[in-house]
């Protein structure tokens, strides 16, 4: 158990560096919020004149659903270091050593995490700029970090486990482009859950997106139904979970056809 | 069990099958070899023989259909962790880590295997000092030359000194300079630590010129082994090649030198006639005046000793070149 974390930790700090050398990556990967975030937020920012928002703006609405939405595209991404490693001789260095397997993804998910993390205080930070105001304390933003991790793990995990078994970029990106625009849509994080279609109400439950958003939101409350957040994070949790165990079986079968 | 803790590797019976159905393509037919401890010993084939297969099952990669192989005394399909805290494995593609310096390829490396931080920083200053890269080694490894990422390859199989070192066509892209260089340390890596090197290469001089021992493999079988004075020894006698001013009159020439007492086969390739002989110095003089009686003008005329090609040609009944070539089609295929 020991070697598991100390490989995973060793293959995160790996991925770390990249970012730390290369932080102009970062830079990129904050322009899609930032465009969220300073336009669409003014774009429709009388939206929240609507009855059904409740007394807040745009920005201050929008936020934790770029944040969000921040965390589950880039996650998105993670897996094409894997199929890097795999054109090259990496993976098979790895797999011929005592590395562990589950630590060579879960020092990506390890790294995905941390990158997301920073990334959602930047946005929280120029959402702030922007005047967005929050009654919630530390707590609140605890919860928003915690529910953007666990959802960056979930795509990052799934991102990996597609990498293993299809082992191109291109299917990697086919994938992603298919997930990641209807799931932000069937969800509330750009409009309100009361003004949301009956359908897309409906669908929005089973959203992974929308657990986390709806999470993010009520957290930032003054007074949260933690009841509500509990349970959203309960279930990130326990698909993070299904997902890591999921990445682990591709891995088995990469192994296997080797 | 004394006679697997001599040998390095014992490999036999080895098959493996890739696919299924029509796709179906048979990688190993029954590969069986060994390799004493501390020497270097070369897996020399043409493109799709079944070296890289071979080495996936002894470095616990893959896993054999049938057939037992134990490296340095340790069962691969048994005690796969074993083996690999034993070896150091060097793939045929780069395997470095081009976004990070050597120092850190090394120390990833070394942490992989649990080695201690003090161990890592000795050892890698070590391995960077022989390899000749210690004045790149703060940099990024994106910015080396090919042939010092290489030996960075190298270096990183090493790290943890294991006792059997895989090298995976290890100069396979490198110029020949970088070549040289590249041969000339893996020469020495048997004289420290007694360490043992299973190479695959798929150029005959290569092996040639490395490996004490070798195993020819040609479509997923080993046709021929032993020591490459051995291997070449028993084709006993030389080859006569003739070069020919003109490619037209090879018919000509060819049965010109066939008709020389002492002479075994001939083959023609273009303007190339090649002649097994007992004795080159005594049969050459009637070679030339055959050739000279039928008014054939030649280019030059050489005597040469067997070679591996030669070899390769008796064993798998086609020469290296062309097995090179349908090979490199078939992977591309």
């Amino acid at each position: 158990m020991t070697t598991v974390v100390t490989h995973s930790s060793h293959l995160a700090v790996r991925n770390l560096r990249i970012l730390y050398r290369q932080p102009v990556y970062l830079a990129f990967t904050l322009v899609q919020p930032m465009v969220w975030l300073l336009l669409f937020s003014q774009l429709f920012e009388r939206v929240v004149e609507l009855p059904g928002f409740g007394d807040v703006s745009y920005v201050a609405y929008l936020a934790p659903g770029v944040i969000v939405m921040t965390a589950m595209m880039n996650a998105g991404w993670a897996g094409t270091s894997l199929v890097d490693d795999m054109d090259r001789g990496v993976m098979d260095r790895y797999l011929a050593s005592p590395v562990r397997r589950v630590a060579i993804v879960n020092g990506i998910l390890a790294y995905q995490a941390a990158v997301t993390v920073v990334q959602s205080l930047i946005v929280f930070g120029v959402a702030l700029a922007m005047g967005a105001r929050y009654e919630a304390g530390a707590v609140g933003i605890v919860v928003v970090l915690a529910a953007a991790v666990l959802l960056a793990v979930i795509f990052a995990a799934l991102s990996c486990a597609a990498a293993l078994l299809m082992r191109t970029q291109d299917a990697l990106i086919g994938i992603f482009q298919f997930l990641a625009f209807p799931l932000l849509f069937l969800s509330s994080t750009l409009m309100a859950s009361a003004l949301l279609p009956d359908w897309i109400g409906s669908a929005a439950k089973f959203n992974p997106v929308d657990w986390a958003v709806v999470a993010s939101r009520e957290a930032l409350l003054s007074s949260p139904d933690w009841g509500l957040v509990g349970g959203r994070v309960a279930l990130l949790a326990a698909l993070a979970i299904v997902m890591t165990g999921l990445s682990a079986r591709a891995f088995r079968a990469y192994q296997r056809s080797v | 069990m004394s006679e697997s803790t001599r040998l390095a590797i014992e490999a036999s019976g080895l098959t493996k099958t890739y696919g299924k159905g029509a796709k179906q393509v048979r990688a190993l037919d029954g590969v069986t070899f060994s390799v004493p401890s501390g020497t270097v010993f070369g897996l020399l084939g043409p493109n799709g023989a079944g070296k890289s297969t071979t080495v996936k099952i002894l470095t616990t990669l893959a896993t054999a259909d049938e057939g037992r192989a134990f490296v340095a005394g340790i069962d691969v399909a048994r005690n796969a962790a074993g083996v690999r805290n034993a070896i150091g494995y060097v793939p045929q593609k780069p395997c470095f880590d081009p976004t990070a310096t050597g120092w850190e390829n090394l120390a990833l490396q070394g942490n992989i295997y649990g080695l201690s931080g003090r161990e890592i920083k000795a050892r890698s200053a070590e391995l960077l000092e022989r390899f000749g890269l210690a004045d790149s080694a703060g940099r990024n490894t994106k910015t080396w030359s090919g042939g010092m990422q290489r030996k960075l390859d190298v270096a990183l199989g090493l790290v943890h000194r294991p006792q059997v070192l895989f090298l995976d066509e290890p100069t396979t892209g490198l110029d020949p300079q970088a070549r040289a260089d590249m041969w000339s340390e893996i020469a020495e890596l048997t004289q420290s630590d007694g360490l043992t090197v299973l190479l695959t290469t798929h150029y005959l001089e290569e092996a040639d010129h490395l490996a004490g021992r070798l195993a020819i493999v040609d479509r997923g079988r080993v046709v021929a082994a032993g020591t490459p004075e051995q291997l070449k020894g028993e084709l006993a006698g030389d080859t006569v090649q003739v070069e020919l001013a003109e490619p037209a009159v090879n018919g000509h020439a060819r049965a010109a030198i066939e008709a020389v007492v002492g002479v075994k086969d001939v083959s023609a390739d273009g303007v190339l006639v090649r002649a097994r002989v007992g004795n080159g110095a005594a049969t050459l003089p009637g070679v030339l005046a055959a050739l000279d009686a039928a008014q054939i003008p030649l280019a030059s005329v050489t005597v040469a000793r067997p070679s591996l090609d030669d070899v390769y040609l008796r064993h798998a009944g086609r020469s290296f070149h062309a097995a090179d070539e349908a090979g490199t089609k078939e992977v591309a295929a």
